[in-house]
């Protein structure tokens, strides 16, 4: 979600008995619900993936800035921008904190932000996509971070402890923003003729890209089984997707907002709904950096960090002047 | 010359009374920034009332293999609880 069709190596998910006794004992502690830390012994496997995953996650933290912070000098009230800033440097500090988390097994942050630069790491798919009127703002919040909720509540309970404690504070500081974001579209749904068409033009246009955040279905994928019984990921993405929808209907009928979506039907034999399958060759042309705001997305995050380099650099040798001034007082 | 900024770790005190405790961790070329980050990364809804920062360098970790030489010879000294005793009630609370 957001870590989409994370990779794992994995050819099969290996019985007992064809693990390695270290691997073996490994999968116990995780079976018995125990959390691995970052000096643990554990498979290259396991490390891997984690770094892809969380790596991932962190660079769609940081990322999703861009089409939030695109608002901030135009937000409608002196409190909505406020607010505003305050949801985006929110997401600033999740990014980081992830990135701490994926460090600690041993790659660092600058590899990490060259691999995403150069294209060998992905941010979710939803980032992609452009905020074109204020009722957007209210969108991103409702669903892209209501989709987030979905799959980082369960994450909590992920095996690996810096994961774990990053997602702890994380969905903590979560809820306000989809709550921020309802409450923009309560507002515009609640106003003019203009803004409640521009609340449900934006529903319209971000619905099945938040139904894509989970990623398409992974029922027979190997690598979803493989994270699965590494406790890296926690429900399939057909689950989430399900739950996503079920909660949502009835926050968008509350709005008095139509989910664009003809198919949509309650079905009481299964207790959720029924729904449409977002167009996943879309997907795929997103994540392989067609989308419509792809290139434009990566060019401001290489300028920011080509800008700061200086910065970077000036602060790094002013601390070492300062160190060395000291080192030759004592 | 390495150029990222060196890892810091951060320890926040909650409350007055409480420890400082480990939140996690940060880049910073020094302790002041360090300090500065620590505040915007760590303590945006009040989380703290005081921040202590250390470069990560300078920790000293026990061994996790080690982990059953250390910590081991705790577990049988069930001695050391104060239920290990059994007090009459007639004693009163102790």
């Amino acid at each position: 979600m957001y870590a989409q069709m994370v990779k794992t190596d994995a050819n099969k998910v290996r019985d007992l008995s064809e693990m390695t006794e270290e691997e073996r004992a490994f999968q116990a502690r995780i079976d018995r619900g125990e959390k691995i830390e970052p000096t643990d012994w554990m498979p290259e496997g396991y490390r891997k993936t984690l770094i892809r995953q969380i790596g991932q996650h962190a660079h769609s933290e940081i990322v999703g800035q861009l089409p939030e912070g695109n608002w901030i000098t135009r937000a409608p009230t002196l409190e909505r921008k406020a607010i505003l800033l305050a949801k985006v440097q929110d997401e600033a500090g999740h990014g980081l904190y992830l990135y701490c988390a994926a460090e600690t097994l041993g790659v660092s942050r600058d590899e990490l932000i060259e691999l995403l630069h150069a294209g060998k790491m992905k941010y979710s798919s939803i980032f992609n996509y452009p905020t074109l009127t204020w009722a957007d703002i209210g969108a991103v919040g409702w669903l892209v971070d209501g989709a987030a909720i979905m799959n980082q509540v369960p994450l909590q309970r992920t095996s690996f402890g810096p994961y774990s404690r990053a997602m702890i504070r994380i969905c903590k500081e979560e809820s306000f923003h989809q709550r921020q974001g309802y409450d923009i579209m309560m507002k515009m749904a609640n106003g003019t003729a203009e803004q409640r068409r521009m609340a449900q033009d934006a529903l319209d246009r971000l619905w099945y890209p938040s139904l894509m955040m989970f990623g398409p279905s992974d029922k027979d994928s190997v690598h979803s089984a493989q994270s699965m019984a590494w406790k890296i990921k926690i429900n399939t993405n057909d689950e989430l997707r399900q739950k996503f929808v079920d909660q949502t209907v009835s926050q968008a009928e509350y709005l008095g907002l139509t989910i664009p979506d003809e198919n949509l039907s309650w079905n009481d034999e299964k207790g959720g709904y029924d729904f449409s399958e977002p167009d996943w060759s879309e997907f795929f042309e997103v994540l392989s950096g067609n989308g419509p705001c792809n290139r434009e997305r990566m060019e401001a995050r290489v300028k920011a960090w080509e800008e700061g380099s200086w910065v970077r650099d000036a602060l790094m040798a002013h601390a070492n002047k300062k160190e060395a001034a000291k080192t030759a007082a004592e | 010359m390495k150029k990222e900024w060196p890892l810091w770790e951060v320890f926040i005190r909650g409350q007055h009374g409480l420890n400082h405790r480990h939140v996690g961790s940060l880049h910073a070329p020094d302790a002041e920034m360090a300090i500065k980050n620590a505040r915007d990364v760590y303590t945006r809804r009040k989380e703290g009332i005081s921040i202590w920062v250390i470069p990560s360098a300078q920790i000293t970790a026990s061994d996790p293999g080690a982990k059953d030489a250390l910590f081991e010879p705790s577990v049988d000294k069930i001695y050391r609880h104060p239920s290990f005793y059994d007090i009459p009630d007639e004693v009163g609370k102790m």
